[in-house]
């Protein structure tokens, strides 16, 4: 489209790419001067004070950091992995069926994404309080809360995201695809497994990456489901913030930062990868 | 599929097949497959989402022990009245009103911004749009973090003021850090809708009303404002949502006198235990939220 | 001989809508048999029917004497050729032409020889690594074409196989088709709601219309002697003209002429007369051969469009227009608009039709 009405007119054209300039270095001067200052060896974390790597070396050596860390990722690929299942086969389900309650279903779907989180972690606390009490007098029991709750609250918020991703590129793809390969005698199970899952690809992996990162994200319904040994990375390091700043939270922020940016590229490269019309 | 080849074949005098009922067997088989294929999430949301929902509510009439406990027995609004006293009055005011500057400043910088994506090149554009998503997808918490940093006692910003003899920079812990801090971290939720919008409208419309006299900003306020609409609407929604509900900004920006509604819920759950006031915000505030994601389907928008 | 497909007493209903409306119809081996029918007639459904895609309501479906009603359309011996192709855009030419041996376990080299030799059959030998998106319309055409023969179906079933391509392209696809079918000897059903696509390619064609099944029979049939108002309309231009049967050999027009035309209907039913316009002949008023004068009618000329190889006039009698359609040779006699003329027609080219 060149020429006609989208070719700006000069003041317009300069004000507008000012405003663009603008807001790139607002979204990207706080991160490259915490990248920056994540470097500098100085307690205080706004000032420069030399090249150093002594920040991500006690990052390396915190036993806490650590162990949060390494909870921050089992949750995140539990959570993935069965909210990717789960909201595939809800996609699948909503948008090539029809079945008793799909609407109900279809409504109670959407919820998630459009409860606050703070909500949602009052649900959670109040809902592994409650039902941990009903199994531990009815079983006697002695269950708490831990890592297990933690995984099964971020699945509860994942499976919406994935089934909106896959579905609408499930949307985007006709149907007619399956019933050629049901034509061409593939049984249901060969369509889906041929056809339809190489096509809905890209939208599983992209579910699936949104999925880890909101996993990776989440704070305060973390905070809410965790329990005695599960604190995630998150909630160890806004715990940490609270308390008041340190060149430690810099190294720690400026890696998790860093595992963002790469789901990000992941992401974009999947969908460069598949990304072929599909209708 | 299999349930369609073991129907027994109905043979009548003539000996052709009657098949009404394969019909409604294929039909009742894909139903059934449908309900199996949907019923693991089916049950996990009603399980682990729909069940604690209905337990906050719940929650909110009850009454809260002298011991900080609950009591479930005595059902009550005492909570919901507890929403009219002047205290937790101000914090709602306050939260609607961070809310609605924080959403106003991100559609008055997204929509030039927006606009001037739309009519760049392909290429250009779509780099331009991959280093919105790189801080929308970046982890929110550390992009909260990053402004502590700036924004600190002898931060980059204060040191920079104070080399221009400004003085110190003071805005760390106000409304107006965390308002910054909202804006910063949903910026991106405004401008992807409204450059879906912008992007999909048809040029040859605003060609036309530049054709038929209108001045550039004449056209601009009679076709293309009317015509994004939606983005607008979506754009507004999605940042006022979880502006209103925010949590982790104001805690890490904000300072005590700027509590907002979040942090209210929050505290009254881990140190004031008083578990159906936090409760009955809670319900509140998610009803704030079912209004505007229905006012945003009404709209028409569709994508999230 | 057992006919290839046999539909008895098909109806379809979705929900409260019936798509196919109790529908027979015989399709013989080797046969080139269209569906013919504008969108929404349930010529589609019927098609997807016969390949096991919907169910029918009511009905029975056979090819070759076996009843496929029952069957999933993995198990019926039918292949399709689907609007729009229907190709995988993640496989290459030679996977999908190959996917449904893949399917049945065909040996592996078996499957890549055969589908190679189909692959040159549709002259696109050398693009078999090449994705659908790769290829122009004409080709993904003959991609669709290989996927569905090289299984051998008993019957290929094509639906609007041709409505993606421009005018010449189809045009060649359509004689491609038709010698591809002969060589095959394999049943074609195909679905259309082009009258001259069905018309240059069919052995049969069968005119569909809500759901019913209005005529069948070879494509003269159907332009020549249609059986109803719907069908003399859809197919090709024609003249439709208000009558009652007077008797077996009369029709009285709606102003009150009395025309020569056998008709086997009762006396007092309303009919139709179909006159196609080139089988009128135009004449200055009163220069009526006498042979014709029971099957003439006078009137003006109200418009005149040159067509090059032709002349169409708009002929005003009284209380209708004809169209008429004239030589435009040279030496042949041209009107002009608002001349006095008589138009008449040969006894055996008017064709009274059923409202």
């Amino acid at each position: 489209m060149s020429g006609g009405v989208r070719q700006l007119r000069g003041g317009t054209r300069s004000a507008l790419s000012l405003n663009a300039a603008l807001v790139y270095l607002f979204f990207y001067a706080p991160i490259l001067l915490l990248i920056f200052y994540s470097f500098s060896d100085d307690d205080l974390v706004g000032r420069w004070g030399g090249f150093t790597l002594d920040w991500y070396r006690a990052f390396g050596r915190n036993d806490e950091v650590q162990s949060a860390l390494s909870v921050s990722i089992r949750v995140a690929l539990i959570s993935t992995v069965v909210s990717v299942v789960l909201g595939t086969m809800a996609a699948l389900a909503l948008e090539r069926y029809r079945f008793r309650g799909n609407r109900i279903f279809d409504a109670l779907l959407y919820l998630p994404v459009i409860v606050p989180d703070v909500t949602m972690a009052v649900m959670m606390l109040l809902f592994f309080t409650w039902s941990i009490d009903v199994v531990n007098t009815s079983f006697g029991l002695s269950l708490g809360k831990g890592i297990s709750t933690v995984a099964l609250s971020h699945i509860a918020f994942s499976i919406s995201f994935v089934s909106i991703v896959v579905r609408a590129r499930l949307a985007g793809m006709t149907q007619t695809l399956e019933e050629a390969a049901q034509d061409l005698y593939a049984s249901q199970w060969q369509a889906f497994r041929h056809v339809t899952l190489p096509l809905i690809m890209p939208g599983v992996i992209g579910g699936g990456l949104l999925a880890l990162t909101l996993s990776l994200d989440d704070v305060v319904i973390t905070q809410f489901a965790a329990g005695p040994g599960s604190t995630t990375l998150p909630v160890y390091v806004f715990g940490l913030i609270r308390r008041g700043v340190s060149p430690l939270i810099n190294a720690v922020s400026v890696v998790m930062l860093a595992a963002s940016v790469l789901l990000v590229l992941l992401s974009l490269l999947a969908q460069r990868a598949r990304g072929g019309s599909v209708t | 599929m299999t349930a369609v080849q073991e129907q027994p074949k109905q043979l009548d005098e003539t000996g052709d097949v009657v098949t009404p009922l394969l019909e409604l067997a294929n039909e009742k088989n894909k139903r059934r497959r449908g309900l199996l294929l949907a019923l693991p999430a089916y049950i996990y949301i009603v399980l682990f989402f729909a069940l604690p929902l209905i337990i906050v509510v719940v929650y909110s009439f009850a009454t809260r022990t002298r011991t900080g406990g609950t009591d479930l027995s005595g059902w009550n609004i005492e909570a919901y009245e507890k929403l009219g006293e002047p205290i937790v009055r101000d914090i709602l005011f306050r939260s609607l009103w961070l809310a609605l500057i924080t959403t106003v400043i991100c559609l008055v910088v997204a929509y030039p911004f927006a606009y001037f994506l739309a009519t760049r090149s392909p290429t250009v554009r779509n780099i331009m749009l991959v280093f919105v998503m790189i801080p929308f997808w970046s982890n929110f918490l550390v992009r909260n973090y990053a402004w502590r940093v700036l924004l600190g006692n002898d931060g980059p910003v204060s040191q920079l003021t104070e080399a221009l003899g400004l003085g110190q920079t003071t805005i760390l812990f106000t409304p107006t850090a965390v308002v910054l801090g909202l804006v910063y971290g949903f910026l991106p939720f405004m401008i992807l809708p409204l450059y879906a919008s912008i992007e999909r409208l048809d040029w040859s419309l605003i060609e036309a009303g530049r054709d038929l006299g209108a001045s550039g900003f004449q056209t601009f306020r009679k076709v293309t404002l009317p015509l994004s609409m939606p983005g607008i609407i979506a754009g507004c929604i999605l940042v006022f949502v979880p502006s209103l509900g925010a949590y982790v900004t104001p805690e890490i920006l904000g300072g005590a006198k700027t509590t907002l509604l979040g942090s209210y819920i929050v505290t009254q759950f881990l140190t004031a235990r008083n578990w159906p006031v936090g409760a009955s915000v809670s319900t509140v505030l998610m009803i704030v939220m079912l209004v505007a994601a229905l006012t945003y389907f009404r709209s028409g928008g569709k994508n999230l | 001989m057992t006919a290839a497909v046999e539909i008895r007493g098909v109806t379809k209903r979705f929900d409260d809508v019936v798509a196919v409306d109790s529908v027979d119809l015989e399709i013989a081996d080797g046969e080139f048999f269209a569906l013919l029918g504008p969108s929404g007639c349930g010529k589609t459904t019927t098609l997807r029917m016969i390949a096991g895609l919907e169910f029918p309501t009511e009905g029975s479906i056979r090819i070759f004497g076996e009843e496929v009603g029952t069957l999933p359309p993995n198990k019926r011996p039918v292949n399709t050729v689907f609007q729009n192709y229907a190709l995988f855009p993640h496989m290459s030419v030679l996977d999908n032409v190959s996917f449904g041996l893949r399917m049945k376990k065909v040996d592996k080299t078996d499957a890549r020889a055969k589908s190679m030799k189909m692959i040159d059959l549709v002259q696109l030998g050398g693009m078999e690594g090449r994705k659908p998106s790769q290829l122009s319309g004409g080709q993904q055409q003959r991609v669709a074409l290989a996927r569905a023969l090289v299984n051998e179906p008993k019957v290929l079933l094509l639906d609007e196989p041709l409505g993606a391509l421009d005018l010449k392209l189809r045009q060649e696809m359509q004689t491609e088709l038709k010698s591809l079918q002969r060589e095959l000897g394999v049943s074609f059903v195909f679905v259309t709601h082009d009258q001259e696509e069905a018309m240059a390619m069919s052995d049969r064609i069968a005119v569909m219309h809500d759901g019913q099944l209005l005529q069948v029979g070879s494509p003269e049939e159907i332009y020549e002697r249609p059986t109803n108002r719907f069908v003399a309309d859809f197919i090709g231009q024609t003249n439709l003209i208000d009558a009652t049967v007077e008797d077996d050999d009369h029709i009285i027009l709606t102003n009150g002429t009395r025309l020569r035309a056998p008709s086997p209907h009762e006396p007092g039913t309303s009919v139709a007369m179909s006159l196609r316009p080139e089988a009128i002949s135009i004449g200055p008023r009163g220069s009526v051969p006498d042979e014709h004068s029971a099957t003439s009618l006078e009137g003006a000329v109200a418009s005149v469009t040159y067509l090059g190889h032709a002349v169409d006039y708009s002929v005003k009698i009284g209380w209708i227009d004809l169209e008429v359609r004239g030589g435009a040779t040279a030496g042949g006699q041209r009107f002009e608009a608002g001349d006095e003329v008589s138009v008449w027609w040969d006894r055996t080219s008017d064709w009274v039709v059923a409202d």
